[in-house]
C-alpha cells in the first residue's frame, strides 16, 4: 500500500453489542485508494457491524476512524463521510423506499441540496449509467431482485462517492444479475469493500480478500491466488488447510 | 397480493392535474355527506356516476368494489329501520320499521356509494406515489405524506413477509382450527411481523441516512395546472354549487 493515500483507516476499534461479548475486537483495517478488497467470514462474524461503524450508524467503544486522512469523531463528521463513502445494504428492499426508482435514486441528491430539476438530471444519468433507461417510472416493490439490486446501486452510485461499500451484493440473485452486477463494479473506478461469500465473486471483482475472525480482520491473500486454491479444494476443506499457512501469508 | 385495480393510464382524468382531482372529490364528498335532502342527494350519485362513466374504467370492476362497500351498509339496513324512532310503516315479526329509519338508511347508502363512486373515478385511476406527490404539493405536511408513502412501499414487504412466515407454517401441517394451537400460532405470526417490521424499519432508516438524509423529506414532481385542467374545474364548480343550492334551497 505504500505510496498510496489511504480512503479508509481503521485502529483498534472495539464494539459490542449491548451485555454481547464484543464482535469487532482491536481490529485495524486500511483501504488504499483505489484498492478494491473483498471481506470473507463466518455468518455473525461482524462483517456488517464493520461497514455500520464506518457509516457512523454504529459508535465502537474504542478505536479511531480515518477517512480520507481526517480522523472521524463528531455526527458531523460523519455527515461527511456519508457523502464520501457509499453503502449498499444487503437487502435492496431495506434501502429503496420511495414508491418510483426515480424518486429512490434522486433522494440523496435532494439531501445534498441539489434542486429537484438538477436531481432528477443526475438520477437519470446515473440509471442510464447502469444500462437501466426506462427505468425511471418503475414502482420500486414490483422489480425483480436483480433489478432492485441494480437500483440499489444507481442510488448511492449518484451521490459520486469516493469509496463503495458492498454488503453481499450477489446473495439471492441470479447467474445473469450476478455477472452484471460483476461487470458493473469492474467498471467503476472507485475503492470499494465488498462483503461476500462467494470466492468466485470476489476473483472476478477484487484484488485482495481479507477475512474476519474473532473480531479482527486478517489478510488472506490476492483474490487469484486464493481463487485457484478454492479450485482444489472445497470451501471447508479450504478453510482448515488455511490455518497451517497463516504463518506463510503473515512472512510476506 | 394487493393491487390498485383503478390505476388506469387511458383514463382521461389522468391527464387532469392531481391535485385538481384531489380536491375536487373532497369538495364532493364534503357536500354529499353534509347533504340531507333526496332533491340534492339523488343528482349527487347520478353525477357521480356520470364521472365514472367519463373515467373510462370498467364497470364490472367499480360494481364489485360497491359490493364490497355494500355489505357493510347492508347491516345498516337490517338494524336502522327497526330501531331509528318515527312513524310505523310495517311490521316484521315483534320489530317495527320506521319511516324515518327507512329514510336515513337510504341516505347513508347514497352518500356512501356517490363519495365513493367520485373517489374511484377521480382519485383512484391516479397511483398511490402520484397521490402523495400531489399532496405534497397541496401544502399537506410532508411527515404525513410520507407516512402514506411509506405505509404503501412496505405494505407489500410486510404482506410477502407475512405469507413467507404463514406458508413454513403450512408446511409443517398447521390448519387452523378453533382451538389455542391456532390461536397461540396466529399470535406468534403478528408478533413475529411486528418483530420483523420494527427490524427493517431501523434499517431503512439506517440506509436513508446513509445517503445524507437529515429529517427533510423533499418533493421531486411538478404539476401544472393547464387550460383543460381549468375547465374540469369550472363544470365541476357549477355541479358542486348546483348541489348546494338544491340542498339549501330547494
Amino acid at each position: 500500500m505504500d505510496g498510496l493515500s489511504s480512503i479508509i483507516e481503521l485502529e483498534h476499534i472495539c464494539f459490542g453489542y449491548d451485555a454481547g461479548p464484543p464482535v469487532l475486537d482491536d481490529l485495524s483495517f486500511l483501504l488504499g485508494e483505489g484498492e478494491k478488497a473483498g471481506l470473507i467470514g463466518y455468518n455473525g462474524s461482524g462483517k456488517t457491524t464493520l461497514l455500520h461503524v464506518i457509516m457512523g450508524l454504529l459508535t465502537p467503544s474504542r478505536g479511531t476512524i480515518r477517512v480520507l486522512g481526517k480522523k472521524i469523531e463528531t455526527k458531523k463528521d460523519f455527515l461527511e463521510v456519508r457523502r464520501t463513502i457509499g453503502l449498499v445494504f444487503q437487502n435492496a428492499d431495506d434501502q429503496l423506499f420511495s414508491p418510483t426508482v426515480l424518486e429512490d435514486v434522486a433522494f440523496g441528491p435532494l439531501n445534498l441540496g441539489k434542486s429537484p430539476k438538477e436531481a432528477r438530471t443526475m438520477a437519470m444519468e446515473t440509471l442510464e449509467r447502469l444500462n437501466l433507461e426506462g427505468f425511471e417510472n418503475r414502482i420500486t416493490h414490483r422489480l425483480s431482485g436483480g433489478e432492485k439490486k441494480l437500483v440499489s446501486l444507481a442510488t448511492v452510485l449518484v451521490m459520486q462517492p469516493k469509496a463503495l461499500l458492498l454488503d453481499e451484493p450477489t446473495t439471492g440473485l441470479d447467474e445473469d444479475a450476478r455477472t452484471r452486477i460483476t461487470s458493473l463494479l469492474n467498471d467503476l473506478d472507485i475503492s470499494m469493500v465488498i462483503v461476500s461469500h462467494e470466492y468466485d465473486f470476489l476473483a472476478g471483482t477484487v484484488q485482495r480478500v481479507y477475512s474476519m475472525k474473532d473480531g479482527r480482520i486478517q489478510f488472506d491473500g490476492e483474490a487469484e491466488i486464493l481463487h485457484v486454491h478454492v479450485h482444489r479444494h472445497p470451501v471447508i476443506e479450504h478453510r482448515h488447510s488455511r490455518e497451517g499457512e497463516q504463518g506463510k501469508s503473515h512472512s510476506r | 397480493m394487493i393491487r390498485e385495480p383503478f390505476v388506469n393510464e387511458a383514463s382521461p382524468f389522468q391527464r387532469l392535474d392531481p391535485r385538481l382531482r384531489i380536491l375536487m372529490a373532497t369538495a364532493f364528498a364534503f357536500v354529499m355527506a353534509l347533504s340531507d335532502r333526496f332533491s340534492a342527494l339523488v343528482p349527487g350519485i347520478v353525477a357521480s356516476i356520470i364521472l365514472i362513466g367519463f373515467s373510462g374504467l370498467q364497470v364490472r370492476n367499480v360494481l364489485k368494489r360497491l359490493m364490497l362497500v355494500n355489505g357493510f351498509i347492508l347491516f345498516l339496513w337490517l338494524v336502522v329501520p327497526v330501531t331509528f324512532p318515527g312513524a310505523p310503516l310495517f311490521d316484521l315479526g315483534p320489530l317495527t320499521a320506521t319511516r324515518e329509519g327507512v329514510l336515513v338508511s337510504a341516505r347513508i347508502a347514497i352518500k356512501c356509494n356517490a363519495i365513493l363512486l367520485s373517489f374511484i373515478a377521480l382519485v383512484a385511476v391516479s397511483p398511490v406515489a402520484t397521490l402523495g406527490a400531489a399532496l405534497a404539493r397541496m401544502g399537506i405536511p410532508e411527515k404525513i405524506v410520507f407516512l402514506l408513502l411509506m405505509s404503501y412501499r412496505y405494505i407489500f414487504v410486510m404482506e410477502t413477509e407475512y405469507q413467507r412466515l404463514a406458508r413454513s407454517a403450512a408446511v409443517r401441517g398447521f390448519r387452523p382450527s378453533t382451538s389455542i394451537h391456532t390461536y397461540r400460532t396466529f399470535a406468534y405470526l403478528i408478533g413475529m411481523l411486528f418483530v420483523r417490521a420494527s427490524a427493517r424499519a431501523e434499517r431503512v432508516y439506517m440506509a436513508m441516512l446513509c445517503r445524507g438524509f437529515s429529517g427533510r423529506f423533499h418533493c421531486m414532481q411538478e404539476f401544472s395546472f393547464s387550460r383543460k385542467d381549468g375547465i374540469w374545474a369550472g363544470c365541476m364548480t357549477i355541479a358542486l354549487f348546483g348541489l348546494g343550492i338544491l340542498e339549501w334551497m330547494g
